[in-house]
């Protein structure tokens, strides 16, 4: 299997990066991990006359986390970067439940995050949970930077909001909420390796024992991210042992549009996410609960 | 048909002139070679260097059959464009045992334990798993199919593989010298 030819950049900054893109615009793809790019490009799907490696330049793949400013993760961080880190662990346990759902080991040690937001495949794994969590993204040019949150960021399957010469510089994360927690569970026809064919991030936030806020984010079910304000809203008030909470998956599974494929008919597909979307409601509320248990325990560790 | 009749792009060319230089660590020396843009770095390890245990199977980074260590951990060289390993450290398949040959704890693990069959795989699985034994020395089964999950073999049906990994990371494995 042999690539197209191609120009490869090495810049070795940020602002030769920035110098590049907008020189070469349209011409050229930015390369974070190339687990996807260089695929696609040996089997002549794309074809860019430009590559623009970003390995070279310090700094982009810092993973930071405070519990004021949340968790930010630069465009070069890695999959495993995120699995691995204990802060992650500790606050942000979906957020590793879905980059542990992104194909295998070899590939979470070169893909990134940030790769796999901007290729915008419905079925990417590391896109409902950090849009449940509240994510946005800062996106850079030449002519300047610009946040949005990452749900506007996609437009369709491949396809994103980013200009032509454009990077994604960073994804920021909120920080932990008390008595919140979040789940991602995910389904494929093989345990590992294979694009999930239901992908489902929820997270709720407890306060005396109902909900004061949910959140239901749904991948692989619709072209883009589909994000189901109603149903999350729905639960507002419910104490989790209430009856419209089970059933919570039910519009959802109704309301968004999956396709069937090689991987999963539209019926499973539906029939999955009201399954997906209960269950992980039950693993974040019981985070939520640990979550409160510990604050009540330990005033003195309470975060503004 | 080529791929690059089907994406448009421009064919392959060979001409030195599209090389640059890179130099990185192999095996733990230091080597330069000359890649092209479209080189990946199987290409180079394959060809150039001449170090042939890393086997190209899908070309897509999916079986895990040309897996070496970047920087101590596992990733794909067949997705790997050359001139990203600038700077890096590479441990291919040969960079493993003694130097005369003799075959070092794991791999002695994979002959005892019936973990090769045709070979093809071996390599990647063995690069695969002396990446997990590096992070975590003593993994549960589970942890080690989890770790493999990326290397595909059609002959063992893993059982072999994952017992061998098991012993070489418990102790199990004592060099073979009972036997």
């Amino acid at each position: 299997m042999s690539l197209c030819k191609f120009a490869y950049h090495g810049p070795e900054t940020l602002d030769e990066v920035l110098a590049l893109l907008a020189e070469h615009g349209p011409a050229a793809r930015v390369m974070a991990g190339g687990t996807d790019l260089v695929v696609k490009m040996s089997r002549g799907q794309v074809a860019p006359a430009v590559v623009i490696g970003l390995k070279r330049v310090p700094g982009l793949g810092d993973l930071r986390f405070d519990p004021v400013h949340g968790l930010e993760l630069g465009c070069m961080t890695r999959v495993s970067d995120v699995l691995e880190h204990p802060a992650v662990a500790a606050h942000y346990p979906a957020l590793a439940e879905a980059a542990q759902a992104t194909a295998t080991v070899q590939i979470r040690n070169m893909a990134t995050i940030a790769g796999n937001l901007c290729n915008a495949s419905p079925c990417a794994d590391n896109a409902p949970t950090l849009i449940a969590r509240g994510a946005s993204v800062e996106l850079r040019s030449p002519r300047g930077s610009r946040t949005l949150p990452l749900a506007e960021l996609f437009r369709g399957p491949g396809q994103t909001v980013l200009a032509p010469d454009e990077l994604l510089l960073c994804i920021t994360v909120p920080p932990p909420r008390a008595a919140t927690g979040f789940a991602y569970l995910s389904l494929s026809q093989r345990s590992a390796v294979d694009v999930s064919a239901v992908g489902v991030a929820a997270g709720l936030t407890l306060a005396d024992g109902r909900v004061a806020e949910a959140r239901i984010v749904l991948g692989a079910v619709a072209p883009t991210p589909f994000v189901a304000t109603a149903a999350a809203d729905a639960l507002r008030g419910q104490r989790p042992a209430d009856e419209a909470f089970p059933a919570a998956g039910d519009a959802p599974a109704e309301a968004c549009s999956p396709l069937g494929d090689v991987r999963a008919s539209a019926g499973y597909r539906r029939k999955m996410v009201a399954v997906l979307v209960r269950r992980a409601l039950e693993r974040a509320t019981a985070r939520a609960l640990a979550d409160g248990r510990a604050r009540t325990a330990r005033p003195a560790e309470v975060t503004p | 048909m080529s791929a690059c009749a089907q994406g448009g792009g421009a064919p392959v060319s060979h001409a030195p002139a599209d090389k640059v230089r890179v130099a990185f660590t192999l095996n733990g020396a230091p080597v330069e070679v000359l890649a092209a843009a479209t080189d990946r770095l199987i290409d180079v390890l394959r060809g150039a260097l001449g170090l042939v245990g890393t086997r190209e199977g899908c070309g897509a980074g999916e079986c895990g059959s040309c897996t070496v260590e970047v920087d101590g951990r596992a990733v794909p060289s067949c997705i790997l464009p050359a001139r990203e390993a600038e700077g890096r450290s590479i441990t291919t398949i040969e960079g493993l045992g003694g130097p005369g040959g003799e075959l070092d704890r794991l791999q002695r693990a994979f002959v005892e334990h019936g973990g090769v069959q045709c070979g093809f795989c071996t390599p990647g699985m063995v690069m695969a798993a002396r990446s997990l034994l590096r992070r975590n020395p003593h993994p549960s089964p589970a942890e080690i199919r989890t770790a493999l999950a990326g290397n595909l073999c059609r002959c063992t049906g893993y059982v072999q593989i994952v017992a061998a990994v098991d012993a070489a990371g418990h102790g199990a494995d004592d060099g073979g010298a009972h036997g």
